[in-house]
């Protein structure tokens, strides 16, 4: 078969199917949710694929399918695990039967994420195995080492692609031997259910365990010595491609590629530091291969220096780039780094954050409660999404935002301390199933006022519109009975829920100035799907004539496909998607429909 | 090796300018990597796309300096990448300048003149394709990715010609928008033999 370009998530999926994974769950996150996505496309049929409600469930279901002996894999991003770490803590006890892979895509620099956590670090906390793949094409080989290691040892294992893994692209061919997996079935047994003596017990198991993993990992192929010297280099993940691309042809030094970080290949590490001066470790997040040498060369004496984050060797958070790994490891051996010519100074650039697309229904809703509020003291809690978004000026709607649902239970306590601010709450449909319900209960049982305003675009947006307990498909693609927020919030006890087109400014600003007035919990639902799964209504356009160039659209929506054109407003027909919401803002009526869209 | 370095607004269409290349690069035999901008950046940020041809790529982003041509589908966007372009890169570059929202909220008049004449007075050869004539031309505003690549196979720089991105094109686009990206890539292309 000839070679196909494959993203380095759709590889880890494609080597999954290879190595007969059985179930395969998860919650999309940037930069894992191709992976779920791709096995859902190539499943040969009998791969189960779903999309659970959060990461914790996610896991759960995974667990239970490895404890009947099939494979199963569960994908997420880096704080999805911080939501599945319960299950994940006391499963890294109890154990699977059937290989499982806890696939988590960690984000440095971060690109698209809250936190630049390391699951590296995670792992040993959870005192788990870590694979840490360094290319796409290590990936694909890597995530099947991943489940027979699993099987092996009887562990869940995590693996933990970087942005630069998961969302490179690289020619590969690949293997069309799959592997077949036939699970023997759950069997009861005391061994599943967890109690404190189970739990010493396997504790004790787990740290003799651990040590023999290390040894074996020390003659595993993902971790690599090379070269000679009385200097090293010690690296993992992409950070190993930015040495290799400036390292590539050199000698006089020794490189050690640590593709399992943990439990540390000890053995292969110390054969690595021994005659050695002084090591710089080259890596991203946490000092975690710096760490471990330094504790083994602290174990065994070595007389060698450990250079990287903790001696500012290497940055300590954000990216690493080829040019800032080769600066690092051209300095720390000796080689003259060449000089670039210096760069005329380029003119002033414009910046270009983020912002919410042109005919995104969010910005309707966050206009309307902007608008219901005016002049009153209100407090804007936001959560995780594209209507993360709604922060930008001119909205300027976000005043909290901390992780997922936390903006329905970060209200009531801004609410608990200010009680003269009207505390409001968004939540996207998906984050509301995700982890936005209980936060509700919570304010309904306390009798907190909260105005909880639920951004309804039926469907998961920022992540690329993924399925989810409110759209009524599933990820195998079959029809399921939509769960209604309204109904859930009205069976939680909300006495006040609402539902209004946001793109209807008067009905919306209605709605909020109605429900903001009630005591308790009250809710607004804003419907109206987002503009990547609906189709465009005809574009709108500006009567120059009748544009006084007041900028009241520019100002107050910033919408990107609105701009001044010789003192006029200006509508570009390719960006609009015909939401109108310009038109019920313009105070001259000179924003009307346009021409059809192409 | 031949790097590849795109640059544009998301939403225009680069990942999808990157992957053909790529492809059409495999197709004639060689090896391809590519690197995107995916996530929160592609609603209406800066974007950068990495296409490596060829053996002997580790890294998957493009060393500083050292790659042969630069596309960019907005004149800021090219000077924001030009750091990565070899000293004797070819720049291909979109003339129509894409305003931020920013700039209509701060006043601020950004319009690609002084972008364009940054880039002309840099000396490297630059291959400058009137994106909007070229749509109009279609009836699409869709193609510039395609019109950007046709530019660029016709500069001679990738390794390939403009009948080999027309293959992949061919094994790739829905029937249904065929032929506008058909012509968007002869037109570009015109636009870049005429620079040569």
């Amino acid at each position: 078969m000839a070679k196909t370009l494959w993203m380095g998530n759709e590889l880890i999926a494609l080597g999954a199917i290879r190595a007969g994974v059985n179930l395969v769950s998860g919650y999309p996150g940037t930069p894992s949710t191709e992976i779920l996505e791709t096995v859902a496309r190539h499943n040969p049929g009998d791969i189960y694929v779903e999309w659970s409600t959060n990461e914790k469930s996610a896991l759960e279901v995974a667990a239970g399918g490895a404890y009947t002996g099939a494979r199963t894999m569960v994908t997420m991003k880096q704080v999805g695990l911080n939501v599945a770490s319960d299950p994940l803590m006391s499963l890294a006890y109890i154990g699977v039967k059937g290989g499982m892979v806890v696939m988590v895509a960690d984000d440095p620099g971060p690109i698209s994420s809250q936190t630049e956590q390391d699951t590296r670090r995670f792992a040993a906390f959870a005192k788990l195995p870590v694979f840490d793949p360094s290319s796409p094409e290590e990936a694909y080989a890597m995530i099947g080492d991943a489940f027979d290691y699993s099987e092996k040892y009887g562990t869940p294992v995590l693996f933990r692609p970087t942005t630069r893994v998961c969302h490179g692209c690289a020619s590969v061919e690949l293997d069309e031997n799959r592997k077949k997996i036939a699970p023997d079935g759950f069997v009861k047994d005391s061994r599943w259910v967890i109690f404190p003596r189970l739990t010493y017990q396997n504790h004790i198991k787990v740290e003799e365990r651990n040590p023999r993993l290390g040894e074996d990992f020390s003659s595993y192929g993902g971790n690599r010595l090379t070269g000679s010297g009385k200097k090293g280099v010690a690296c993992g993940g992409v950070s190993y491609s930015y040495a290799m691309e400036s390292l590539d042809g050199k000698d006089g030094f020794k490189l050690l590629k640590v593709g399992t970080p943990h439990p540390f290949p000890e053995k292969l590490a110390l054969e690595f530091l021994s005659g050695l001066d002084t090591v710089l470790c080259v890596e991203e997040l946490d000092p975690v291969i710096e760490d471990a040498l330094t504790m083994i060369a602290g174990k065994y004496h070595l007389p060698v220096d450990i250079l990287g984050k903790r001696t500012g060797h290497i940055q300590p958070a954000g990216e690493n780039t080829v040019e800032s790994v080769r600066a690092a490891a051209f300095r720390f051996l000796n080689i003259p780094l060449p000089q670039s010519p210096a760069a005329k100074e380029a003119p002033a650039l414009p910046v270009r954050p983020p912002v919410l697309c042109a005919g995104c229904p969010h910005r309707g809703s966050f206009y309307a409660v902007k608008q219901a509020m005016k002049g009153k003291k209100a407090v804007f809690s936001g959560d995780i999404g594209c209507y993360t978004l709604g922060n930008a000026a001119p909205l300027d709607m976000v005043d909290t935002c901390l992780c997922m649902g936390a903006g329905v239970t970060v209200a009531q306590g801004l609410h608990r301390m200010e009680p003269d601010a009207v505390n409001f709450a968004f939540i996207g449909d998906s984050t509301f199933f995700h982890t936005g319900i209980p936060g509700v209960i919570n304010a309904v049982y306390n009798e907190t006022d909260i105005v909880l305003i639920v951004l309804d675009n039926a469907t998961t947006a920022m992540t690329g519109h993924q399925p989810h307990p409110g759209t009524g498909k599933t990820m195998m693609g079959e029809i399921s009975e939509k769960i209604s927020i309204p109904a859930v919030l009205t069976a939680l006890g909300v006495k006040t829920v609402l539902e209004a087109d946001p793109l209807d400014l008067p009905a919306a600003i209605g709605a909020v100035t109605a429900a903001a007035a009630q005591k308790g919990v009250s809710a607004v639902v804003f419907r109206s799907p987002c503009i990547a799964i609906a189709k465009p209504k005809a574009a709108l356009a500006v009567d120059s004539a009748q544009c006084v160039g007041c900028k009241k659209c520019v100002r107050e929506l910033g919408c990107p496909a609105i701009v001044m054109e010789n003192g006029k407003a200006a509508i570009e027909p390719s960006l609009c998607y015909g939401c109108g919401l310009c038109a019920g803002v313009c105070p001259t009526g000179a924003i009307q429909g346009g021409k059809t869209h192409d | 090796m031949i790097n590849c370095i795109l640059a544009g607004v998301g939403g225009q269409g680069t990942v999808l300018a990157s992957k053909l290349i790529a492809q059409t690069a495999m197709e004639q035999g060689h090896t391809a990597h590519t690197a995107e901008t995916i996530g929160m950046a592609q609603r209406g940020g800066s974007v950068v796309s990495h296409v490596r041809i060829g053996q002997g790529a580790y890294s998957p982003l493009i060393p500083k300096g050292s790659a042969q041509i630069l596309i960019a589908f907005e004149p800021a966007e090219a000077v924001r990448t030009l750091p990565y372009l070899a000293p004797d890169g070819v720049m291909v570059v979109a003339q129509k300048a894409v305003k931020p929202v920013t700039a209509a909220l701060s006043g601020s008049n950004y319009d690609g003149a002084e972008m364009l004449r940054f880039l002309r007075e840099d000396g490297r050869r630059l291959i400058l394709v009137d994106g909007e004539a070229i749509l109009r031309q279609c009836g699409s505003s869709k193609a510039l990715n395609v019109a950007l690549l046709g530019a660029a196979a016709a500069s001679g720089v990738l390794g390939f010609s403009v009948a080999d991105v027309e293959k992949a094109i061919r094994a790739r686009i829905p029937q249904k928008y065929l032929d506008i990206n058909l012509q968007a890539l002869s037109l570009g292309a015109a636009a870049g033999g005429q620079n040569k």
